[in-house]
């Protein structure tokens, strides 16, 4: 009996030990990514407002104002209302996001000289953000189901031990083949991003700085800076005023909306 | 003298439109705390019947907003005139300053916005209009505009056929996108179901034209000083018109229905010159737009009836935008729709059998630089219109628009034939704030 028993023990420790051990790097990648997405979960509602600034290779530096709304949305992707105030000429042009987990999003923009309300091609994903170094990719909600996943090695970041993991976006117009993501292990915070164009070359890195917590919970960088090497222009990414929970609805973000918000 | 009439069209209509508010107890102005609207007001002084009462909580301050442009435009005419009275080269100044104010945790707000052009060339160019006056007020699933404003609907480029609430003015540009203010009470129900738009619409505007030394002119001036109306209120009548539009899935669709007085007028020759003759119009539409990826299909379609006649009109076809050409910034789009008027030729636009191939270049860089070129061919003879529009920032607060306008082989019984002599390159700088 006791034999039999040290046996089956012998059996099961190996057999859940070679269970740890059979988690294969895509399965850590994705583990990490649901943790991240799990851990941000249940913020409700943001406003924030965002200043970009943009320089070029000469070091020539141009402005952007822009305020934003982003709410969770049950079973799908975050919904986001983002209002431009400056450069002048186009202030009181908004854009409407409706991110899905798995289709294609739904974006429009709305023009004030016309007043007209354009539905737009959502695969433009990798086109620019108001000529900053952010492609609308980069600045839409960051779904768990838009990349698959590979966990690759933990390395030191900034003093942070973290996770490195590559996530290949399954979107066939991105603009990317691979982003390679540092994460920190303590806090579960985007550290770091290397972009991979369509050629696999590395194009820009993201770094994230100046991280505070808010509702004892979500962590929220106010400062974000994006650097292309292959045009040698950047774009520094200052947030502020963050408030959470403001009780916003689905009326918040619709058409009309988009069509009165200032 | 003309300010004078606005000014008094304008006090009636807001005093009636109050008067429509409050019956309707949708929002009173003395539940609002706001102070009755006297019927003496200046339309320059800050609008005192919308101050709030001392009611202004911490947590809901009241914003307000001041922007707006003044442009310096240039307006080249490489051809000679076909009447010597034509001008030739001109220039003008713009001005459209915007106030903005918002209060009640901005569910209530107030937006004036009234616009000035002086022209060198054509006296009728130099005009002024109240291009917005609108108080808005919006509940959970309602919206309520009363005032002076601009709507617009459709989905298409070449032309706007379903889009009837404002009057064009023309003399600012002839491809039919500037609008005048008009004057409307619109609720908007939005519901599951989708968005119902009820439009009162009191008080005509009268289409713009440019005046005898003008350029882009029938050969004899249209006499806006004599307009005739088939309705005998003439530019009183009340118009209305109902819209109804929903988010389907990729489709988004539009129906609306129109009964009021024609924006589009027909012309009566007396004497030297053409009378505007604005019909009864009593117009059906639909629009809709499917977006695919990189396609967006659209179409637009109207059914008309004037003074007994039964007409109708298609304009449809789609965009297909080339995200990120060759990994580059870039975007292309191309577009291709077909222009379709069943009235032919006596039709009341140029477009009734013709074709329009454009092509949208957006460089996405730091200076939002946009280029949109394209020709409307005429499917029933050789007469094209070629049209080039680029913007470009200059700066923070500057841009710089080009827009090149030219007509070739026109036929000679086109709506475009008095125009074969008005190629355009007109060029204007304009100064944000």
């Amino acid at each position: 009996m006791k034999k039999i028993s040290i046996l089956s023990s012998i059996l099961l420790f190996s057999l859940s030990a070679s269970l740890v051990w059979a988690e294969t790097p895509e399965e850590k990648g994705l583990a990490i990514a649901e943790e991240f997405d799990r851990r941000d979960n249940g913020y409700i509602d943001t406003v924030s407002d965002l200043v970009m600034i943009l320089t070029n290779r000469h070091g020539t530096e141009s402005r952007r104002q822009i305020r934003l709304r982003q709410m969770e949305t049950p079973d799908d992707g975050d919904k986001s209302m983002s209002i431009f105030d400056e450069p002048a000429d186009v202030k009181g042009t908004a854009v409407l996001t409706y991110t899905h987990k798995t289709k294609s999003d739904d974006q429009w923009l709305y023009l004030p000289a016309l007043k007209r309300v354009k539905r737009i091609a959502s695969r433009n994903k990798s086109g620019s953000f108001l000529g900053s170094e952010f492609a609308f990719e980069d600045i839409g909600s960051q779904e768990v189901e838009k990349f698959t996943y590979k966990y690759l090695r933990d390395e030191v970041y900034n003093g942070l031990d973290s996770f490195v993991i590559e996530r290949d976006p399954i979107d066939r117009f991105s603009g990317y083949t691979r982003q390679v993501v540092w994460i920190d292990k303590a806090e579960y915070r985007y550290q770091k991003i290397d972009f991979y164009d369509r050629k696999n070359v590395l194009l820009k890195t993201l770094t994230y700085n100046k991280y505070q917590q808010y509702l004892n919970q979500y962590w929220r960088s106010d400062e974000m800076f994006m650097e292309n090497y292959q045009t040698g222009k950047t774009t520094r990414l200052l947030w502020s005023n963050y408030r959470f929970r403001n009780g916003f609805k689905d009326s918040d973000f619709n058409r009309n909306t988009l069509k009165r918000i200032r | 003298m003309l300010i004078l009439f606005k000014r008094n069209l304008f006090s009636v209509f807001l005093a009636l439109s109050a008067g429509l508010l409050a019956s309707a107890g949708i929002a009173s102005a003395s539940e609002r705390g706001f102070a009755p609207i006297p019927v003496n007001y200046s339309l320059l002084e800050p609008p005192r019947f919308f101050t709030r009462s001392n009611d202004v909580s911490q947590s809901s301050p009241v914003k307000i907003e001041w922007s707006g442009y003044v442009g310096l435009e240039a307006r080249i005419f490489p051809d000679d005139p076909l009447f010597p009275v034509q001008q030739g080269d001109s220039s003008s100044i713009a001005f459209q300053p915007e106030y903005y104010r918002e209060w009640n945790d901005g569910r209530s707000s107030l937006t004036i916005e009234p616009f000035l052009r002086i022209d060198s060339g054509d006296d009728e160019r130099s005009h002024a209009d109240i291009r917005e006056l609108m108080w808005l007020t919006v509940g959970d699933d309602w919206e309520l505009r009363a005032g002076v404003g601009k709507v617009f609907w459709g989905v298409t480029e070449s032309q706007h056929l379903v889009d009837i609430i404002n009057q064009t003015d023309l003399v600012e540009n002839i491809d039919g996108e500037e609008k005048l203010g008009q004057m409307m009470i619109d609720l908007s129900l939005i519901r599951d179901w989708g968005t119902l738009d009820l439009f009162i619409l009191p008080g005509f505007r009268e289409r713009t034209f440019p005046g005898m030394e003008g350029r882009l002119r029938t050969p004899l001036v249209v006499d806006t000083d004599q307009a005739n109306y088939e309705s005998s209120r003439e530019e009183k009548r009340i118009d209305y018109a109902i819209r109804w539009f929903n988010l389907l899935g990729d489709w988004e669709v539009g129906l609306a229905y129109f009964n009021g007085t024609s924006r589009i007028p027909q012309f009566v020759q007396t004497g030297s010159v053409l009378t505007p003759y604005y019909a009864l119009l009593q117009q059906s539409s639909l629009d809709a737009q499917l977006t695919l990826d990189a396609w967006l299909w659209k179409i637009e379609a109207v059914s008309r009836r004037i003074e007994g006649e039964y007409s109708s009109a298609l304009t449809g076809g789609f965009e297909y935008t080339q995200a990120a050409l060759w990994d580059s910034d870039v975007d292309l789009g191309l577009l291709v729709e077909y222009l379709f008027d069943d009235q032919g030729t006596l039709a009341l636009t140029p477009f009734e059998d013709d074709v329009l191939f454009g092509a949208r270049l957006a460089l996405n860089d730091i200076q939002g630089s946009e280029l949109l070129a394209g020709v409307i061919q005429d499917l029933d003879s050789d007469t094209m219109a070629y049209l080039l529009e680029a913007s470009r920032r200059i700066g923070d607060s500057w841009k710089l628009e080009v827009e090149v306008r030219l007509y070739d082989n026109v036929a000679t019984d086109d709506f475009l034939y008095a125009f074969r002599q008005d190629d355009l390159i007109q060029m204007e700088l304009r100064r944000y704030f």
